[in-house]
């Protein structure tokens, strides 16, 4: 077993892991912190994804013990300081972006990645940016007008309902 | 203006607010305290003998518990099917044992031969690696065709052939329609493959089993669309643990699409094993154990004829299919390409003669079932690509073709023993033509051919049954289950709501949508009224959600609750203002006298039937708790209209969406938005079938699909946005609010349209290409047009 430091979410906190623990199962048993999901064992899904240093980082990548000293961000910290909902969350709800919710933290985490390289993305780039991140329930249409929403950009003209 | 609240309304889902802050609770969410892990070593050969298995290495590894083998469980039952068909000959279908873990044989790569019992997870599987198996290969059956051959490997030694049975509907139709078919003007006739996919709901199965020493009572937590059946089929079926001693839970649900509804030896065994070691017990599938594991979909091979007389008026419909089971009968694999499928045959046409033959075949692969659609997908798939093929040997239209034969006149009586209701089939592709801008195609068409791209343009029609079911048809159709719904309404004393429902929310919004209905009757805000669902403990007996039944029979019951507590509420309110109650109205959460100022607000009324001190208490009882049951008097019948244009890079053979338009009618819409959304995730699936999904196995039974490498879901990128369109509204003739349903229509009516359009794109670059079988891969497209 090997001791591991690092902040999560602002918050530093450390534990024993083995190691082959991937960072995801240390967050979600060893921290509790649920809301990141495993939904394949290839990295293909992307219901896992969080930030690692403000990377965008599927947690089911790497071990917990490279973690070490890292600065991580999941989907429990994500929302505004006095717990409101975040644009890029708000704007998942204001326009159906989800559904069953298992895809959507891993959704969430990419979409804010994508947008702080590139504020302003047209379609194909966020289909494009997309293709790590699978969800089986939208069809995509809401999630891609979601994040374009969120981005600023006037979705109105994107078929409505 | 659209309406901001209640029936109409596109309310924001409530439910999305903790799905975006991490704060769902899904089963793997769930640890119990004392919890140990199971891991389950799996057969990796497709047929076999087995001849010994030596555990003793495994269990003296670290943290080893128990290990379990087919033997412990010889004195429970088998998993059961909850649906028996009769075949043609007056039989009734053969029907082996489903064993919870593998006995004397291993029948499809996948089966559960060991279940290890660990303190931990990765103790239990590397447990696992010390078992040692000594199994007979046996060759194995795949291939329908082959496995119907008199030489073919016997999947199951009991019975004398793979043949699971041989339905013909309508059986005393046949000779009629052989005739019809004899004298046509015209036979157009097409074989194809309804590939077999996997669901692949995001959330893989979990089950947590846990029991209680103190009170002799079971707790399941488990991924599924429907507890109480869960529990009913276990408790009963498979452990003979009374439902009062049973408690299941599926808290929230990652997606279902179909593969959760079924009973799964995973949830017997943890149930079964948390007893037997006295710790609970928790199984999480990796996706690749998911590949293996979960119920599989579709896998048909089917040849049609369409006939038509000299006015191309449709006059005969034959097919014939097999529909492969996998090794076992999974919980209602025999209904989807019997009833769920041969009853849609009609299609939206007044075709007068038609006859469906399906043969069920044993093969030793994962058991097939109910996916998205079920059985609908299928008969959808096989009739609109018929009819294409027909109006170009024809050389007519595509479009004017099904308008010349649409069903136009309701109630409707198909040949196929169900009656359509409503429906305005001219309608929704008159919608279809404006939203897909049908006019505009030839135009697109040019442009995409001055960048060196085949353009197609593909339409179809759809028709479904939802709203699962009458009990008493179809118990006589071989159900072993009632298919109604329950909910019960609490109005609690200040007023709020609590509304526990059968049906189970695993992505549909029932949170949300639920609560509109409530609202609208009552006058009262949404956000007073919750919906409880997912534990067979707080909610009563209702049959769960799939059949895209939820908002027509579980909301139906919910209406019929409310309705009750609407009666009572009146009483109450006349009591306290002296009036009678005839002149009572309720509206906006206020009871008027009619005619009068006087009032009395809900809030008032529900106070009173829980502190009643001023109350009729030799009329009434207090207290405001109604529950309804809700048995559907006839199917519901969605249909629409779907176009798809697709372009095609000639040097490539790769296959894309340019643009999607549908035009569903789902009779009265509760919530436009999420309707709008199920519809969108709908034709994904059918997309993805279409163009990228199959499940594969090689000629031995080895599945060569197991994963998201292999397996091609849909991204973001594979698909555009879409047109959908849902104001046709021919509302339900026989339930309360009107409504269909709307989870599969997607799904059902996408897939004909993507291959209609790759065909007509082919033709249009001069390629003589009649069919291609989906999916339509690269590969495929640009070997066809090598060919032709």
């Amino acid at each position: 077993m090997t001791k591991v430091s690092m902040k999560v979410n602002g918050k530093s906190v450390s534990g024993e892991v083995e190691g082959r623990t991937l960072l995801v199962d240390f967050l979600r048993e060893g921290l509790r912190l649920t809301g990141t999901h495993v939904g394949c064992d290839t990295s293909q899904c992307g219901a896992c994804v969080v930030h690692v240093n403000g990377e965008a980082v599927k947690a089911c990548t790497m071990f917990a013990a490279e973690a070490e000293g890292a600065e991580i961000a999941t989907i429990e910290g994500a929302a505004n300081a006095d717990g409101s909902l975040n644009v890029i969350q708000q704007a998942f709800q204001d326009h159906h972006g989800l559904q069953c919710g298992f895809c959507t933290p891993g959704m969430v985490m990419s979409a804010a990645a994508l947008l702080k390289d590139n504020p302003r993305p047209s379609e194909a780039e966020v289909r494009d940016y997309l293709e790590g991140n699978i969800c089986r329930c939208t069809g995509y249409h809401n999630i891609v007008k979601a994040i374009m929403a969120a981005s600023g950009q006037d979705v109105s003209a994107i078929a409505a309902e | 203006m659209p309406k901001d609240h209640g029936i109409g309304a596109s309310s924001k889902r409530r439910e999305d607010v903790r799905f975006l802050t991490g704060a769902g609770n899904y089963t793997d969410d769930i640890n119990v305290h004392g919890q140990a892990h199971v891991f389950f070593l799996c057969s990796d050969l497709a047929h076999g003998r087995i001849n010994g298995i030596d555990m003793a290495k495994a269990e003296a590894m670290p943290g080893v518990i128990r290990i379990f083998t087919g033997a412990d469980f010889e004195a429970v039952g088998g998993l059961p099917c909850g649906w028996q068909i009769t075949d043609r000959h007056g039989e009734v279908m053969k029907e082996p044992k489903h064993p919870v873990l593998a006995h004397g044989k291993v029948r499809h790569v996948g089966d559960p031969i060991c279940a290890i019992v660990a303190d931990t997870l990765d103790q239990a599987r590397d447990a696992a690696e010390a078992i040692e198996l000594d199994i007979e290969v046996l060759p194995a059956a795949v291939n329908m065709k082959a496995a119907l051959q008199d030489d073919a490997p016997r999947v199951h030694d009991d019975l004398s052939d793979n043949l699971c049975y041989d339905w013909g509907f309508v059986e005393e139709n046949k000779g009629a329609v052989d005739d019809a078919i004899k004298s046509a003007a015209h036979v157009t006739t097409l074989e194809l493959v309804n590939q077999r996919l996997v669901a692949n709901p995001m959330e893989p199965r979990v089950a947590v089993g846990e029991y209680n020493r103190g009170t002799q009572e079971h707790t399941l937590y488990t991924t599924s669309q429907n507890p109480h059946v869960i529990r009913l089929l276990m408790g009963a079926f498979v452990l003979g643990i009374p439902e009062h001693k049973l408690r299941v839970v599926s808290p929230d649900v990652g997606g279902g699409f179909g593969t959760k509804i079924f009973h799964y030896a995973e949830e017997a065994f943890c149930t079964f094993a948390a007893k037997a070691i006295n710790r609970p017990v928790k199984w999480v599938s990796s996706r690749t154990e998911a590949f293996m594991s979960d119920a599989h979909g579709r896998d048909h091979v089917t040849r049609i004829e369409l006939a038509l007389d000299g006015d191309n008026n449709f006059v005969a419909v034959r097919t014939e299919t097999l529909a492969n089971m996998g090794a076992y009968l999974s919980t209602f694999a025999p209904s989807v390409p019997t009833w769920l499928h041969g009853t849609l045959m009609a299609g939206n046409y007044k075709t007068p003669n038609i006859y469906v033959n399906v043969k069920a075949v044993f093969t030793n692969t994962v058991p097939v079932d109910a996916y998205r659609g079920a059985g609908r997908p299928e008969a959808t798939f096989q009739l609109e690509r018929v009819i294409d093929k027909a109006a170009r040997e024809l050389g007519v239209d595509p479009i004017a073709l099904r308008r010349q034969n649409f069903v136009t006149e309701f109630p409707y009586a198909t040949p196929v023993a169900v009656d359509y209701d409503t429906g305005d089939y001219p309608a929704t592709m008159d919608k279809l033509e404006e939203i897909a801008d049908i006019a505009g195609f030839a135009a697109r068409r040019k442009e995409s051919e001055a960048k060196g791209k085949l353009r197609g343009l593909g339409v179809n029609c759809y028709i479904e049954a939802c709203g699962i079911a009458p009990s008493n048809l179809v118990g006589q159709l071989g159900a072993r289950a009632g298919l109604y719904d329950a909910a019960t309404v609490r109005v609690n004393a200040t007023g709020s709501i609590s509304v526990m429902v059968g049906a189970h929310s695993h992505g549909q919004g029932h949170e949300t949508s639920f609560p509109q209905v409530v609202a609208e009757m009552l006058g009262i805000p949404e956000d007073q009224i919750d919906i409880v669902h997912g534990d067979s403990s707080k909610i009563p007996f209702g049959m769960g959600t799939y059949g895209s039944r939820s908002i027509a029979v579980c909301g139906s019951a919910m209406v019929r609750a409310t309705e009750k507590i609407i009666n009572k509420t009146k009483k109450i309110a006349a009591h306290l203002m002296e009036a009678s109650e005839a002149d009572i109205e309720l509206k906006d959460g206020m009871f008027a006298v009619a005619g009068t100022n006087k009032s009395v607000a809900w809030g008032d009324v529900t106070l009173a039937a829980y502190v009643p001190h001023n109350y009729p208490l030799e009329d009434i009882e207090p207290g405001l708790e109604e529950t309804a049951f809700y048995d559907p008097a006839n199917f519901t019948y969605p249909a629409g209209a779907y176009a798809c244009e697709v372009e095609i890079d000639p040097e490539t053979g790769k296959v894309s969406v340019e643009r999607f338009s549908a035009a569903d009618d789902f009779g009265n819409v509760i919530n436009p938005m999420i309707v709008s959304g199920q519809v969108h995730g709908g034709i994904t699936q059918g997309i993805g079938q279409a163009l990228l999904e199959a499940c594969a196995y090689d000629e031995d039974g080895q599945l060569l699909s197991a994963s998201y490498m292999d397996y091609a879901m849909p991204r973001a990128d594979d698909v555009p946005f879409y047109a959908v369109d849902h104001s046709c509204q021919t509302p339900c003739t026989h339930n309360p609010l009107g409504v269909k349903g709307c989870g599969e229509a997607g799904a059902i009516g996408s897939p004909p349209s993507v291959i209609n359009a790759v065909v007509d794109a082919l033709q249009s670059g001069g390629h003589a290409v009649t069919h291609i079988d989906m999916p339509a891969t690269p590969a495929r497209v640009w070997a066809a047009m090598q060919a032709s």
